[in-house]
């Protein structure tokens, strides 16, 4: 099977593809729930139907959308950075760091802080924390490259996740309940301005690493490749663990951790368009925003009770990621 | 512009390890150089340090005057072009895309240009490798990936070319066209820096020998000389012999 090179005509088909496909769902998944919603009433401005519409699932939409495609957009960064397939937004220890926050605020029974819920400072503090801990011993003494990034996030957040399970057991019935609730991860319907600030940071952020997409295609290849073909590694690795650290920790604070979007939207990519970043950046944000709205939606239209989204993710991508593997199993990509 | 590098004096450890020491060499012209000597000689490492890839060491490695390690990354892949002992990847690139990394150096933006495109099809077409252009490179043999990792270094349409054993996996035809098209290249303005064990292939395409022996020079001359039986010899401890091949040219025969 040939594999046609990335030219600007072929990008351009496959994003549109996926913005089709993500303008879609933005659309549609709004309208499924336990009150049957018409789009036309809606779009008329009519009572109760815009209201529902507009005001309830569609911030809750935009939100699932901006968290997956922010998730598998520094979920595909920082598998090119360490060159390691198995490499989620959670590798290198910003969500644990932003869990043992949270966890710390809820343990304190904090509520409040400085306008914003004491949960989300909390937990971007500890995310921030945690990275600056990593780049300190990641350049410790010598040069930063991707293995000792890898390595200080890897131990760093195993160190965090003890530290969740001391606090966790510490805590009272009914705190721990918070704590699980929170490490499950949730799409909870949030306020406009809320949603606002995180566009506001989300969508610059995944649009200016569409544009470093060449460099993103020589570090994985490798560092020294990178160096030699005009491109500095140091730079790239330390502004890329960046982007996608600081895009996982605002995701992360709102939704708590959310599993397999990082991991199986750019693999599902990769095997379907080939490693080029070019087309991979930027089908990964529209497609992974998509495919968490619409996990989303199953978790709370599912049963009668409300589904973590994690769950929804791994049950639905999980099968769905098999069955591609397995209907490309003869072709040259695996 | 042609690339001059001087090295004055190089050196380099890691750890307690001294893997160069009082290195001073002088590329100055297009040419075709072998760089030989015993495993953990140091030949890669000086590759590197050519490269730029390695800044911590003794001494100054200048690339037309100013040090290697100095140079925007950019503009010194504009000129030399380094090819790795042997390329994995973890993810999925066409043997095309691997070539075509070879023209980020050149490009402001998003897409390649014509001239990109071009560059690339002449680099594949003298190494050979059109025919798996659109053929994942893991799925390539040893040989045919070294081959892709070389028309990469070729598109860059680089000055100065530094390769790391380019022929180890390669089959004895390519061997043979490999040696023979960077000969003709630096006979055209290229300079080519090869690490390399082939004695012969040293011998019969390089115009000069750089022999390395526990991280010094041992030898530095045309491939008679510096191939001499004598610092076979004294460098790799096996007892050599020029023979005459029926065709009148030298072959050199090695063994204990």
């Amino acid at each position: 099977m040939g594999i046609e090179p990335v030219t600007p005509a072929r990008a351009v088909r496959i994003l549109t593809g996926a913005l089709v496909l993500a303008a879609a769902v933005a659309v549609l998944t709004p309208l499924i729930g336990s009150s049957h919603l018409n789009l036309g009433r809606a779009w008329r401005g009519e009572w109760p139907d815009a209201q529902v519409y507009f005001g309830v699932r569609w911030p809750r939409t935009m939100l699932a959308m901006l968290s997956g495609g922010a998730l598998a957009s520094a979920g595909v960064l920082f598998q090119a950075l360490l060159r390691d397939p198995l490499a989620t937004p959670y590798t290198l220890g910003v969500s644990s760091g932003a869990s043992l926050g949270a966890v710390i605020a809820i343990s304190f029974g904090l509520h409040n802080f400085a306008g914003m819920p004491a949960l989300w400072a909390a937990a971007l503090t500890g995310a921030a924390a945690v990275l600056a801990l990593v780049l300190l011993v990641a350049a410790e003494g010598r040069r930063m490259s991707s293995f000792t990034l890898l390595l200080a996030g890897v131990t760093i957040n195993s160190v965090i996740t003890s530290l969740i399970m001391l606090l966790h057991n510490l805590a009272s019935v009914g705190q721990s309940f918070a704590i699980v609730h929170w490490l499950m991860g949730n799409i909870d319907p949030v306020d406009w301005p809320t949603l606002g600030w995180l566009a506001v940071f989300i969508l610059p952020v995944s649009v200016s690493l569409c544009f470093f997409a060449r460099k993103w295609n020589l570090m994985s290849v490798g560092e020294e490749w990178a160096a030699t073909r005009g491109a500095s590694p140091q730079a790239l690795l330390l502004w890329g663990y960046l982007a996608g650290s600081a895009l996982t920790a605002a995701v992360t604070a709102v939704t708590g951790p959310i599993g397999f979007v990082g991991l199986v939207v750019p693999h599902a990519l990769r095997i379907r368009f080939g490693g080029d970043h070019r087309v991979l950046m930027p089908a990964s944000f529209l497609v992974g925003a998509a495919f968490l709205a619409t996990c989303d939606t199953l978790a709370r239209s599912l049963l009668a009770v409300e589904i973590p989204v994690s769950v929804v993710t791994a049950l639905v991508g999980g099968p769905i990621f098999i069955a591609l593997l397995r209907s490309r199993r003869k072709s040259l990509w695996l | 512009m042609s690339v001059r590098f001087d090295l004055r004096d190089v050196g380099i450890s890691f750890g307690a390890a001294r893997v160069l020491s009082g290195i001073s060499l002088r590329f100055d012209r297009p040419e075709m150089v072998a760089l030989t000597g015993p495993n953990g000689a140091g030949k890669s490492t000086l590759l590197g340090i050519l490269a730029g890839l390695r800044n911590a060491h003794e001494g100054a490695c200048l690339m037309n005057g100013k040090p290697c390690s100095q140079w925007r990354r950019a503009e010194f892949a504009r000129l030399v072009a380094f090819v790795p002992q042997s390329l994995k990847l973890e993810f999925p690139f066409t043997a095309e895309q691997v070539v075509l990394m070879g023209r980020t150096p050149f490009g402001g933006g998003l897409f390649e240009g014509p001239r990109d495109w071009e560059a690339v099809r002449n680099a594949m077409e003298m190494t050979d490798t059109q025919q798996f252009r659109d053929r994942d490179f893991r799925s390539l043999s040893g040989g045919e990936r070294q081959r892709v990792v070389l028309a990469s270094a070729l598109a860059q349409e680089p000055k100065a070319m530094l390769l790391d054993e380019p022929t180890t996996f390669l089959d004895l035809r390519h061997q043979v066209t490999i040696y023979g098209l960077l000969r003709d290249l630096a006979r055209n303005g290229l300079l080519v820096i090869a690490a390399t064990h082939d004695l012969n292939l040293a011998a019969s395409y390089s115009d000069r020998v750089v022999a390395l022996k526990s991280g010094q020079v041992a030898a530095d001359a045309p491939p008679c000389d510096a191939l001499s039986c004598e610092n076979i010899r004294e460098v790799f401890g096996v007892t050599a012999e020029w023979l005459q091949r029926s065709d009148g040219k030298a072959w050199i025969s090695y063994g204990n």
